[in-house]
This record gives structure tokens, sequence and C-alpha cells, in this order.
């Protein structure tokens, strides 16, 4: 029994020191990408391809994501403001709502699953196929090379997906509400407008671009240190996207209270 | 002649596994050098130091008097330029063509024009007797023609020593012979040094002008090919002429 109670404190140990070593050498990553940056002239093709890749390549998934969202946030809050004949309040709440949590979160989390998991999957790939060491045997730092242009292009990219998700989803919210559930027009307009403050928008955005670092860091951190073989690769990337993904909801807690304060005096 | 490379009393463990234990060895201007040994026996892991993909626990590797020991990963970045390298399995990039993986370490080098990137894509598929193939993405080639694209993008910046990593595993005898040959000819042609890892005696007496036995960590026998085959020792013959006994199964 006493075995046993020593195993299971054992074990998490081991899972927290190697949570610890991890987080520590995602830090050590992201400021070297940071270095890199700074100490190597941008990589304009490689920028652009990644550019397309998850700027252009994620419209599809990450707004029809968003319309949903919106579509259906606004029926379920109908539902129940109509019970105290708040239905006219029906639009600022989407939209406050989408700006600052729903839009940048669902956003981030379809990228997490779409971008994320390649690029652990191309660099793991990478690595277990020793193009990483064939870079690195050319005199070109993989860091600078496959880490810089997936990290800039994320972050430009996801603040400009977050953008048009919010857009699309106080959209459908809006066809949602008025045809369909018959909420008047110009009270749901007047709401939305007089209770979405630009801070709203801009925290949005804000987030979006944190969760952006947090996803292209995570993922090539993973795809720089994979397991072995084709079943390794597997598991790298869906790792890579499984803590992304949790990185993205645990960090939007404290997200939250920051940027409230940061942009409205912690309203 | 002049070292090109001079490694000395060079130690490395993995998982708490001695690998290397004092390997001293060096290599002349031009000179064709073949490491033999058995599998898993520190082979790759002497050529990977030798190009500064691994940091030994200690010890020195001296390229052109320089100690790439004792340089971290950026700054050797420049030395690495003026070794090539072929990896066993090619290495070569998946998402470009093979123009484009020749071109690679060109572009990376810069001073180079478009054309004369060009024409020396074209210069290196001829003499691995790859002509026309430029278009091609590497998982339309054979498992040979993936090694001579390899070899000339190792090549293309005329590097002063190339290191193989088994250039010839997985390879029908005659694609491994015709290899072999490429090796002679580019080094005699390019005026390079070549480092050679393989187990395979075929290619190492047709590539050799010296083969170094790696055993037990350490260089254990040095000379020709003909002083190699001619020696008596127990452990160079099993090697050579390819003996096993029982417990030699269990590696």
């Amino acid at each position: 029994m006493t075995e046993a109670v020593e195993n299971v404190f054992a074990a998490i140990g081991r899972w927290l020191i190697g949570g610890i070593r991890s987080a520590g050498a995602i830090t050590l990553l992201f400021l070297n990408i940071l270095r890199c940056m700074v100490k190597y002239p941008i990589r304009w093709r490689l920028f652009l391809q990644q550019m397309y890749f998850i700027g252009v390549k994620s419209q599809v998934v990450v707004l029809t994501t968003g319309a949903f969202v919106g579509a259906v946030f606004a029926a379920q809050i109908h539902f129940q403001f109509i019970k105290f004949g708040m239905q006219s309040a029906v639009g600022a709440t989407v939209s406050v709502a989408m700006c600052r949590e729903l839009g940048p979160v669902f956003c981030c989390l379809l990228l997490a699953g779409r971008v994320g998991a390649a690029m652990a999957a191309e660099i793991s790939s990478m690595k277990n196929t020793e193009q990483i060491d064939a870079l690195r045997a050319m005199g070109v730092y993989p860091v600078e090379y496959l880490g810089v242009p997936r990290f800039l292009a994320m972050l430009v990219s996801t603040p400009v997906l977050t953008g048009l998700v919010l857009i699309v989803g106080i959209a459908c919210g809006y066809l949602v509400a008025v045809p369909i559930l018959g909420v008047d027009s110009a009270y749901y307009w007047d709401n939305t407008i007089k209770y979405t403050a630009v801070s709203d928008v801009l925290i949005g955005l804000t987030k979006g671009f944190l969760f952006s670092m947090i996803i292209a860091v995570i993922s090539c951190y993973k795809g720089f240190n994979p397991e072995l073989g084709t079943a390794g690769v597997g598991r790298t990337t869906t790792e890579a996207v499984v803590i992304s993904s949790l990185a993205i909801l645990i960090s939007d807690f404290f997200f939250t209270f920051i940027l409230n304060s940061l942009f409205l005096g912690g309203a | 002649m002049s070292n090109i490379l001079e490694i000395r009393n060079l130690h490395k463990s993995l998982n708490d596994n001695p690998v290397l234990q004092g390997v001293n060895l060096s290599v002349s201007a031009g000179e064709n050098l073949v490491i033999i040994g058995r599998s898993g026996g520190g082979k790759s892991v002497l050529l990977r130091h030798i190009m500064g993909l691994m940091q030994p626990d200690s010890g020195e590797v001296i390229f052109k008097g320089i100690n790439m020991s004792a340089l971290d990963e950026e700054a050797l970045n420049p030395h690495r330029r003026e070794i090539g390298m072929l990896f066993q399995n090619g290495a070569l990039f998946d998402s470009l063509s093979v123009e484009e993986n020749l071109a690679f370490p060109l572009r990376e080098r810069g001073g180079f024009g478009e054309k004369e990137i060009s024409d020396r894509v074209d210069e290196a598929l001829e003499i691995v007797d790859l002509p026309g193939q430029q278009k091609k993405m590497p998982a339309e080639l054979s498992g040979g023609m993936k090694k001579r694209v390899a070899l000339a993008r190792a090549v293309i910046s005329r590097p002063e020593l190339m290191l193989y990593d088994e250039p010839t595993t997985g390879l029908d005898p005659i694609v491994a012979d015709s290899i072999n040959k490429l090796i002679v000819r580019l080094g005699d042609r390019l005026n390079m040094s070549n480092i050679v890892v393989t187990h395979d005696m075929v290619s190492a007496y047709h590539i050799a002008d010296r083969i170094a036995q790696l055993h037990e960590g350490k260089i254990y026998y040095e000379g020709s090919p003909g002083e190699i085959q001619a020696n008596q020792d127990p452990v160079v013959q099993k090697f050579v002429k390819g003996i096993s006994e029982p417990q030699d199964a269990i590696v």
C-alpha cells in the first residue's frame, strides 16, 4: 500500500518536473525565435507561403465556425432573454461575447487544430528523416529557417482571421435573431452599436494575437522535439494540438483579467 | 600532405552508454578514408561529430585548424559550409523539387546569380548521371536516384571535405557499385577529401586509400586496403571476412 502511494507521488512528481522542464524549453524557444527575428533577414518567400497556408487556406473552416457560433449563441441568448422581455439586448450580448471571448477563442482553437498540427507534423517529420540535420549541415539554423516564418505568419494572420470571425459571427447572430426569431431590427442594431465599444474589438484582436504566439511556439517546440518514428510523429502532432488548445483556454482566463483592466479599467 | 582534419581523443556517451572512447584520427587533403565497423558501433556518431551535428563529451575535432567542438551551433555554420555530407537516406527536402534541393546550398551561401545557379544545378545532375531530372519531386525518385541527387546537393558548393554515411546501404549491388565509382570520380574531379562510413567491404576496398576500423569506441586498426586484407589480427579478420560467432548476434 505504502509503495503504491509512493508510486503515485513519484508519478505526479515526474509529471510536474517534466511539465516545468517543457515550459522552460518552450520559453527559451520563444526567446530564440524573437532573437532570430532581429538577427537574421526575414525569408519573405517562406513567410508568404506560410501566410497563404495559415491566412488564406484557414478562412473557410474558421469562418464557418464563427458563423455557426454566432448563430447558435444568438438563438440561445434569445431563448433565455425572451423570458424577461429582453430580446432587444440579444444583439449587444452576441456582439460583446463574440468580440471579447467567443471569436478569438474559437478561431484560435480551430487554428491550433489545423495549423498547429501541420506545423508539428511537418517539422517532426523533417527531424525524423534527417532533413533538419541536412539544414544544419548546410549551415542553416533551423529555428531561423523553420520557426521564424511560421511564427511571423501566425502573428500577422491570426488577428485578421479573428477580426473576420467577429464580423461573420455578429452578422449570423443578426440573421438568426431578426429574420428567424423576430427580434426588432432597429432595437437589435441600436443596442449592438450602443454597447459594443472599440475596446471590446481590441480585446478580441489582442487575444487572437497572443494565442497565435502560443500556437506557433508550442507547435514548433513539439516539432523540433518529436518522438521517434511514424507513430511518434502522430503522437507529437496530437500533443501539439492538445497542449496548444489547453494553453489557449487556460491563458484566456488570465488574459481576460489583464486585458479588461488594460482596455476597460477592470469593467 | 597536410591534414585537413584531426580528431583528438574524442569521447561520447549516449544514454550513459559509451559510444566513442578516445578516437584519434586524421585525414590529409585529397585522401579517401573509409571507416569500417559493426552496426551500432559509433561510425555515424563519429561522422556527426565531424560535421558538428553532435558535441563530444570530451576531445576535439579540428577542421582546417579550427576546433569545431568549441563552437556553438550558429558559429559552426560558416565552417559547415566547407564540408558536405551525404546522409544515410539522402535527407532531401521533400517539399522542394530536385532543382530547388540542389540550388538550396548555393542560395544559402549567397553570391550566385540565378543563371549561375541553374548552370551549376545542370552540371551537378550531369555529374551524377541524372540529367533532365530538375523538375521531379524527391517522392518520384528511386532509392538510388535519391542518393545521387543528395550527393549532387552535397557537392554542388564544392566542399573541401565530403562525409558519406553508409552511401550504399539499401541499394542493389549494381547501383551500389555506381555510387562507389561516383564517390571516387567526384573526389578526383573536385579535389575533395572523402570520409566514407560503411560496413560494406566491397565499397571500402573500391573507395579507400586508407581504411580505419572502429572497434569498441576506438580506432582499432588503420591501413591500406591491401594491408587490412593481409592483417591476421582476429578482430580485423572477423570483420573483413564477415565471420560471426554465437555471442556476436546479440549487439
